[in-house]
């Protein structure tokens, strides 16, 4: 009895000794697995990153990269005092163009984000009721998705042209204006164009996560809602919006991460315009265009700042399961 | 009862004539642009009256444009297959392998792909500068790394993570090392996977724009995208609207074919924890 118990023990402790070496060398295999893509990720993200922060504390110009000097805070804030008294601020965050970017960009990402939401449950609603054709719809759908957005950000313009565009056309014609209005080049509907189009193009990536979420709830909830005759407007809003908001918040999250570094859209769509310009236009504005190497660097470091906080916001207000803990 | 559900059903074919009218009425139009010329371009219409090739013509007969299509193609290619080879084996060691600081890394990745990319657009620049790669498609293909390879990382890693246990255990018992485990036992498996990231991922560089537009700096260099957003017409206050459709119709059927033939795979892609637009 004791025997067999000891001769058990042994092999158990052989065994267990066994599996070590074995996770030891999976684990061995796995560091050499992603040194490649650690290495690689460090030389495009991390150190990139590093050099744009540290330019934002120097003087460097575009044509002389290595000859900048450390300046400190002087492209964020810096003051100085003149013989009369009187206080001169500079810097970025001085700066009453960067921030109406700031403001440019926050305005477009919340009401861009909201309209989408909005509209991709709406879609969502419409693709998850069972008809003929709806495999043709979902494809139809995909296709402002995948146009490029420079592509549609020319098609757009073309339609919103001021004088040959076909919206300009089709609402004189319908009556609801009664003059042409220059959509991309006014002031006052910029924004507006800039909204219409990226509304266009995200709402279909929209409309499919919420509708990956709609599809997960069971359809014996909505039977059991009919057969007690609740209202179809109560059951969406208190049983499908709830069971689709997970769904729902990340797709949000991703759109807010998109909208906020918005470039190519408003770069092509309204270039010059000062209602759209954004902190990713100003930004590279100023690295590249107008010789203001270490500004820009200053103002991309600022973005970066603003979207790091909201995605470490993200990460620990949800809790995200990222280690697969309930994994193997 | 009747004429409630006919009043329903009515209002429901309506509001999906409204998504679909919406979805492709802008290509629908650029179509119809693209085969107009001279004043008729100026003249809106809502049906095709004309059939005027020659904006295709001038298009791919131009100087530079079917050379920015081989660009956009080559470089487009060749991220997603370097990212493609580097994914796969570190999604294997994310999914399967158990070793500390693996939530850590992954947070890591998940934030990289996250990136604002004006935010490393400076010092990619010097990088690039210094690697003596500006202006060439090399530049772009090493800039592209940074949102395609997280991506796939990402997505295969979601995907792995699935895969059942016991086909491992099975390959570990007769004695497979890891690199077996990866290419004999999980590759086989993983070619969904594989095709749908891909993709994806081939179509995210195909459109970016940012990159391409500031580490390019010669016409012969650029990728369509940025030849579009550049197209100019003789003269200064005059946009070649026509050659504009024309080119823009020519770089994105294909991918709308390919999005129509891999519709399910895509869908379930975006929608697999990795969901990027």
């Amino acid at each position: 009895m004791s025997n067999s118990s000891l001769e058990n023990g042994t092999k158990h402790r052989h065994k267990t000794s066994n599996s070590l070496s074995l996770q030891q060398q999976r684990v061995r295999a796995a560091f050499w697995f992603l040194a490649p893509m650690i290495v690689m990720l460090f030389c495009v993200a991390a150190w990139p990153l590093l050099r744009t922060i540290y330019f934002s504390f120097t003087d460097t110009s575009l044509t002389s990269l290595y000859e900048g000097e450390w300046v400190w805070f002087k492209n964020y804030l810096s003051y100085r005092e003149l013989s009369s008294g009187r206080v001169i601020w500079r810097g970025t965050l001085a700066d009453p163009a960067w921030w109406n970017a700031v403001w440019n960009t926050v305005r477009f990402s919340f009401v861009s984000v909201s309209i989408e939401a909005v509209l991709g449950i709406l879609v969502a609603l419409v693709l998850n009721a069972e008809f003929k054709g709806r495999g043709l719809v979902r494809a139809a759908i995909l296709i402002p998705w995948a146009i490029p957005t420079i592509v549609s950000a020319k098609m757009w313009g073309w339609m919103l042209n001021d004088q040959f565009g076909i919206i300009n056309d089709a609402l004189l014609k319908i009556g609801l204006i009664d003059h042409k209005i220059a959509w991309t080049a006014s002031i006052d509907t910029a924004m507006i164009s800039v909204l219409i189009v990226d509304v266009w193009k995200t709402t279909p990536f929209m409309a499919l996560l919420c509708l990956a979420g709609l599809q997960m709830i069971p359809k014996d909830v909505y039977e059991a809602a009919k057969v007690d005759g609740v209202h179809p407007v109560k059951v969406f809003f208190k049983v499908t919006l709830p069971l689709v908001r997970p769904a729902l918040m990340v797709a949000v999250i991703f759109r807010i991460l998109d909208a906020l570094r918005i470039f190519d859209l408003i770069y092509v769509l309204t270039p010059n315009s000062k209602a759209t310009k954004t902190m990713s236009i100003i930004s590279r504005e100023n690295l590249f265009e107008f010789d203001k190497f270490a500004y820009g660097s200053a103002q991309s470091t600022l973005l970066f700042a603003i979207i790091a906080i909201f995605v470490a916001a993200y990460i620990w207000l949800g809790k995200v399961d990222l280690g697969g803990k309930d994994e193997r | 009862m009747t004429t409630m559900d006919y009043v329903k059903k009515i209002s429901f074919y309506f509001a999906v004539f409204v998504i679909v009218f919406i979805a492709i009425f802008p290509f629908y139009y650029a179509i119809l642009t693209s085969l107009k010329t001279g004043t008729d371009l100026f003249r809106v219409n809502y049906f095709p009256d004309s059939f005027d090739f020659s904006n295709y013509a001038s298009v791919l007969g131009g100087r530079t444009f079917i050379r920015n299509i081989g660009n956009s193609v080559f470089i487009a290619s060749t991220t997603v297959i370097f990212a493609l080879f580097l994914a796969v084996t570190a999604s294997y060691a994310l999914a399967r392998v158990k070793f500390k600081g693996r939530g850590l890394l992954l947070m890591t990745i998940l934030g990289v792909s996250m990136f604002p990319q004006i935010a490393v657009l400076a010092g990619l620049f010097e990088l690039i500068r210094y690697l003596g790669i500006y202006n060439t498609p090399w530049a772009l293909i090493l800039s592209y790394t940074i949102f395609t390879l997280p991506f796939t990382v990402w997505v295969l890693t979601t995907f792995m993570r699935g895969l059942p246990v016991e086909i491992e255990e099975a390959a570990i018992i007769d004695g497979a090392t890891p690199w077996d485990i990866i290419t004999k036992v999980f590759l086989p498996l993983m070619w969904p996977a594989l095709v749908t990231t891909g993709l994806l991922a081939f179509i995210g560089a195909w459109n970016e724009f940012l990159f391409a537009l500031t580490f390019t700096s010669s016409e012969i260099t650029r990728t369509v995208p940025v030849a579009i957003a550049l197209l100019s017409g003789t003269s200064q206050y005059e946009t070649p609207w026509g050659t504009i459709m024309a080119a823009s119709v020519i770089v994105t059927v294909p991918l709308i074919a390919l999005v129509l033939v891999f519709q399910r795979k895509i869908v379930s892609g975006l929608t697999a924890g990795g969901v990027k637009g």
